[in-house]
């Protein structure tokens, strides 16, 4: 079952609160760092990467039905892009990031032109493909001399700017936060939308959707477009924050781990990319500590079970279960949805 | 001339695996119309239980043939209890549940047996065979025969014996089979039963030459799937063909164009090519949509 589609325009009355909800909420997340360990704080910044990278695979299979199990190769490039330019050419960090996100725009865009005669398992199959070849061509010896090959490039983490009395993780983190806003906002601005609404018709209706006058192959290729820019943004912050990148660390396993994320925290759900990062973040430290193994024994385990009992996901059951609060708290006054 | 020879005998070798590997996703396709992404970690997980067996002291052919039944009663297990419930439900999910088959499985064997590369062991003598004035290893030669017999087998059953017939029934017209008595959903999972089973074998046949550890499918279920495509994905005997096609020609490519580094690519290449150009294969039925 596919989950439905977002929420639709709020009533003002809860509008309002809403507003509140999210301001308390930003003012919490901004004081986080100052509350744990660097250590800590490096992990909330990956969970505001993972965040971003996921809302792009959504967008794509989620919202556009559009299955991709090789995005742990946009993440890769985005990653590369960065870190080849800050080390080779020198290019201050924070414009690495767009630059990643449009090389990312523009290689997803023509990967996805071929995907547009590929429906569902065989779009699965191809990007099964491309996520599996990533290592091998980041090893590639013509390109040695930018990748680093094997051994991969080491970069230099960023010092915060202005001489904020802040340490660089805590910059970083603030510095992820602001790009996660804008391209939470840029995502969200495009889905709620014509756009959305065209992605969703194509995923369900692919032939009325058509017959309505909306251009399916644009729309699917804009999707895949999009997606890989959003996963390559987050690719490039993941190297400024780890550091490193290295041809393995981007195997097939990257691109579940998105699949992954994206299950969990719910299919076309904008804030499902936060649960799913927080999932893919933080329950492999805990499950590392029975065996190196156990991780991914969970993410199998989570993945099937979640198709069998919870489809929608963590923000689908939040969903629900909110809607069923409001209407036992508002009794007979307020009408449901 | 020797040189090029051996190079496609290797590829040849190779090739058989991947015909192995492709022709269990073909059956799957067949009557189910899913490509089971499980398909190479179910192979290692085998592999490894045949491991196990032959490190108890079990002879070599003993644990072979006691490996085939066991991944056969897993397969039918697996699409009883897991794949069963999300038969009806949209391809994402199907492909999730596999993806999540793909990694429990990985992460099984990694968990019992490390992820230390392992010694298997091959069934054929050491020492290299002379045909004419070439040298082949032995190993590769039973991969070959090994993968012959199969083949062969499998051509038997599904041709000559009314539990292949209504197999094949059940695969092409699942309503008009249920009509005629044929139990659908237990086709079903025998189809699953056997590609597990022919898995099992390839895999066992591929451990010697690449060793065992848990992620040694993963290349080949790739060269496994663009075998499948370029010979049609609902074509057995153009999956075996495009088994060796595809063997031969990452070997040929391998020594004299790309290196080795980049043979994986070739089978990105290889996928993306055969779907966008020719989506049925050589062999395959081009399917039409009624809109």
């Amino acid at each position: 079952m596919m989950p439905a589609s977002p929420a639709t325009a709020a009533p003002t009355a809860s509008s309002k609160s809403r507003i509140i909800g999210l301001a308390a909420l930003l003012l919490a997340v901004c004081a986080l760092p100052f509350m744990v360990s660097n250590y800590h704080t490096f992990q909330l910044t990956l969970v505001l990467v993972y965040a971003i990278a996921l809302l792009g695979l959504n967008i794509l299979t989620g919202y556009n039905g559009q299955i991709s199990l090789g995005h742990g190769a946009f993440y890769a490039i985005g990653a590369y892009v960065a870190a080849i330019l800050m080390d080779k050419f020198g290019v201050p960090y924070w414009l690495t990031v767009p630059v990643a996100g449009v090389v990312c725009l523009a290689t997803g865009f023509l990967f996805g032109l071929p995907a547009l005669r590929l429906e569902g398992l065989y779009l699965a199959l191809a990007t099964f493909a491309l996520g599996v070849s990533m290592p091998q061509l980041l090893k590639d010896k013509h390109l040695e001399q930018w990748t680093g090959g094997v051994q991969g490039i080491v970069i230099i983490k960023p010092d915060p700017p202005f001489g904020l009395p802040i340490n660089p993780d805590q910059w970083l983190y603030y510095f992820t936060l602001a790009i996660l806003l804008l391209m939470f906002l840029l995502g969200w601005n495009l889905l709620r939308g014509r756009v959305g609404r065209s992605l969703i018709a194509i995923r369900d209706q692919p032939v009325a959707a058509e017959a309505m006058g909306v251009n399916s192959a644009l729309y699917k290729s804009l999707a895949f477009g999009v997606s890989a820019m959003y996963t390559g943004v987050a690719g490039a912050l993941g190297a400024i924050a780890v550091q490193f990148v290295a041809p393995d660390s981007f195997g097939i396993f990257l691109s579940i781990t998105f699949l992954v994320g994206i299950v969990i925290g719910g299919l076309a759900s904008i804030p499902g990319a936060i649960y799913g990062a927080i999932f893919i973040q933080f329950v492999p430290n805990i499950a590392d500590e029975i065996s190196k193994a156990a991780p991914w024994a969970i993410y199998g385990v989570f993945m099937i079970g979640f198709m069998y009992v919870m489809p929608v996901g963590v923000a689908g059951a939040i969903r629900i279960g909110w809607a069923r609060f409001r209407r036992k708290a508002g009794g007979s006054g307020h009408h449901p949805g | 001339m020797d040189a090029f020879l051996n190079q496609v005998f290797a590829g040849l070798a190779t090739g058989g695996i991947y015909a192995s590997v492709a022709l269990a996703l073909v059956m799957i396709y067949q009557a189910t119309h899913l490509v089971n992404f499980a398909q190479g970690e179910l192979a290692m997980f085998s592999t490894y239980i045949a491991w196990t067996l032959i490190d108890a002291g079990m002879p070599y052919w003993a644990a072979f043939f006691l490996t085939v039944v066991i991944a056969f009663v897993l397969g039918v297990l697996i699409e009883r209890i897991i794949v069963r419930p999300v038969e009806r439900a949209p391809v994402l999910s199907v492909v999730v549940v596999f993806i999540g088959l793909l990694v429990i499985f990985n992460s099984l064997a990694g968990w019992i047996y490390s992820y230390t590369i392992k010694v298997f062991p091959s069934p054929f003598p050491k020492e290299p065979v002379h045909i004419g004035s070439h040298f082949f290893s032995a190993h590769q030669i039973g991969a070959v025969g090994v993968t012959l017999v199969v083949l062969g087998l499998l051509y038997a059953f599904f041709r000559y014996t009314p539990l292949g017939l209504a197999m094949r029934a059940a695969a092409q017209n699942p309503d008009s089979s249920r009509l005629v008595g044929i139990r659908v959903g237990w086709m079903l999972a025998l189809g699953w039963g056997l590609a597990s089973a022919i898995g099992a074998v390839a895999g066992m046949m591929v451990a010697p030459v690449v060793y065992l550890d848990p992620n040694m499918m993963a290349g080949i279920l790739l060269y496994a799937f663009a075998a499948a495509l370029v010979g049609g994905v609902d074509s057995p005997g153009g999956a075996v063909l495009g088994g060796f096609l595809v063997g031969v020609l990452e070997n040929l490519l391998g020594a004299y164009v790309i290196g080795n580094e980049l043979k994986l690519a070739f089978a990105l290449v290889l996928i993306v090519g055969v779907l966008v150009v020719r989506p049925s294969g050589l062999f395959g039925k081009v399917h039409v949509t009624r809109v």
